[in-house]
């Protein structure tokens, strides 16, 4: 991370967390913009609302803990916070849904344990992993893209958007009926609940696998603004390219033995969280694994996760689990894969009897 | 020898209360309360079966051989939690449903046997009847405490189901706090109990400490007083 005192050559100016967060902020607009393009306004409100609600409760933790009050607030880390959950919640998500999620993840999650740098889980991750288990129906209720309708601008309006994150569902169904045909389930689900049909007969029964290709967007978006994020070296390769290698990998060897029931590894590479999880979430320099080995077993740990909960779990997409599971193994996996530092003989690595020096 | 029993109280329902501060019985802590009455009901078993335990320990103290006194302990403790939970059978049937294992569990509440062990055991029969009465209802205290919470987070009413313990007049005491409540499942599932669990910790901890720190600036503060009339001495 910046904050670690780099020892010679001192020629580069040491990167500072606000400018870090600030690129990866940067690196979440084509995945906005696509979302908002294929999926309506829903996620853009979703992303202001939770970046508001976030700064507020960052301020009343700063103040609580009598922590100065701008210098953290500049850090821009409770925005990227807001706009990660923003990002991963589902378009329609109520408000008291993205305020509950904003509101545990800047104060239990990261505050309680002590703030930026001390928090074992990723807290945009807790956030969402409680929204989830909590209120199954709001978080199931996903959208579908525009081309459904069969226009190819026929996006819900802002307005009708507006009122069924404020004033709720059903209200909002009573006055206009036509407004239920804009919702709609997610590729991993229907793929997960397909009452033992093949994969073929999945992908010509369903509607929206017919449609699968704004996912592929969005993944792609979500793609370029990774391989910037690594182009800059806000982060290594290491994490984001083995979990996708892993995945593809575990998926290419089941769907090779059966691949009438379990899905092709394109399905997961470009649905669901995968491609903002491994770009976005994996590489969170504070809850994952430190050493560049380690972040290779901690990614590939999640994508095995990711592949079991998707394929025999009861969720549809597990990438908030996946990452809660190895954010708690990462100070394990850091202890067995600490690098030879320079003048020692060997690597001192694991628990040794001599006690650590 | 005197009995301290102020000092017991303050022990048994702050200082050193068994939930928050010792942390035992953690188990049908955080299984039961998800509703006040499930806490009620399981916090008044523990302490019936905690106050009967104490009183029979410390009657026989004199008499059980300190080798095999953890056996006697135990044979005490679960004879008392049968007659308990064939009570509840006979008196609240539908509440022994839902508590289910949690009642023969009460053997294993560590509370229980400590107290046995670390009171009774030492003390005279009243001093280990109230031991038992007061670790009983700080225990039930915190229960219910975070049942109230669980429950109103996550139903968003409070004393509901109460008839099942005070029989049909308590039907009405049912508070709906929220009306059309979706319902915050994560305070009924087992996380919710942990993280409640932690926040009373914590609650407790920070009064401690600014009590501790009010009464340090209360006893600072007649030090400053009395010098300053011999400082305006002239």
């Amino acid at each position: 991370m910046a904050l670690i005192n780099i020892s010679s050559p001192h020629v580069q100016r040491p990167t500072r967390t606000a400018d870090i967060m600030r690129l990866v902020i940067i690196a979440t607009i084509p995945g906005l913009i696509a979302m908002t393009f294929f999926f309506g306004w829903g996620t853009l409100i979703n992303v202001l609302l939770a970046s508001l609600i976030a700064l507020t409760c960052e301020a009343a933790c700063l103040k609580a803990r009598k922590r100065p009050l701008m210098f953290f607030l500049k850090d821009n880390s409770a925005l990227l916070t807001a706009i990660l959950l923003g990002l991963s919640l589902p378009p329609f998500a109520p408000w008291w849904v993205t305020g509950c999620a904003v509101f545990v993840a800047i104060v239990i999650a990261k505050h309680l344990y002590g703030g930026l740098g001390q928090n074992p889980f990723n807290p945009a991750m807790v956030g969402y992993a409680l929204v989830l288990i909590s209120f199954p129906i709001e978080m199931t209720r996903w959208t579908s893209p525009f081309e459904l309708s069969g226009n190819s601008w026929d996006l819900l309006s802002f307005v009708d958007t507006f009122k069924i994150i404020f004033a709720g569902w059903s209200e909002t169904l009573a006055s206009n009926s036509y407004i239920d045909g804009y919702s709609g389930a997610t590729p991993l689900d229907i793929l997960k609940h397909r009452n033992g049909l093949t994969n073929e007969e999945v992908w010509q029964s369903s509607s929206v696998l017919a449609n699968v290709g704004a996912w592929y967007a969005v993944s792609l978006a979500y793609f370029v603004g990774g391989i910037f994020l690594i182009y800059r070296k806000i982060f290594t390769w290491h994490a984001p390219i083995t979990l996708l290698f892993t995945l593809t990998l575990i998926s290419a060897i089941f769907f090779a033995i059966d691949p009438d029931t379990y899905a092709d590894p394109l399905i997961h590479l470009t649905t669901g969280a995968t491609m903002l999880g491994a770009f976005f979430i994996v590489t969170d320099p504070v809850s994952s694994a430190t050493s560049n080995k380690g972040k290779i077993i901690f990614a590939a740990g999640i994508a095995i996760l990711i592949y079991i909960v998707r394929t025999w779990g009861s969720y549809p997409d597990a990438m908030a689990f996946a990452v809660m599971l190895m954010n708690l193994s990462a100070p394990f996996i850091d202890q067995y894969t600490q690098p030879r530092s320079y003048g020692h003989a060997r690597a001192n690595k694991g628990l040794s009897s001599k006690g650590r020096s | 020898m005197a009995t301290n029993y102020r000092e017991l109280t303050i022990n048994g329902l702050w200082k050193n209360n068994p939930a928050l501060v010792q942390l035992l019985g953690l188990c049908p802590l955080l299984a039961v309360t998800a509703s006040v009455v499930n806490a009620l009901s399981l916090g008044i078993a523990s302490m019936l079966v905690l106050i009967g335990s104490n009183f029979a320990v410390s009657l026989f103290r004199n008499f059980i051989p300190s080798a095999v006194r953890l056996p006697i302990y135990v044979m005490i403790i679960a004879a008392l939690v049968t007659s308990i939970e064939l009570a509840m059978q006979a008196l609240t049937y539908e509440l022994y449903l839902i508590l289910g294992i949690f009642i023969p569990l009460i053997v294993t509440n560590c509370i229980i046997m400590g107290r046995a062990e670390a009171y009774a055991a030492k003390n005279t029969v009243t001093a280990s009847l109230y031991d038992g009465f007061i670790m009983g209802l700080g225990f039930t205290i915190v229960l219910v405490l975070l049942g109230a919470i669980r429950e109103i987070l996550g139903a968003g009413t409070l004393f509901a189901d109460m008839q099942l313990l005070f029989g049909p007049a308590a039907e009405s005491w049912k508070i709906v706090l929220f009306v059309d409540y979706v319902g915050f499942l994560f305070a009924i599932l087992p996380p919710g109990a942990f993280v409640g669990l932690g926040l009373l910790i914590a609650v407790k901890n920070w009064l401690d400490q600014s009590i501790d720190r009010r009464n340090r600036a209360k006893n600072n503060q007649p030090k400053t007083l009395q010098i300053q009339p011999l400082k305006s001495q002239p």
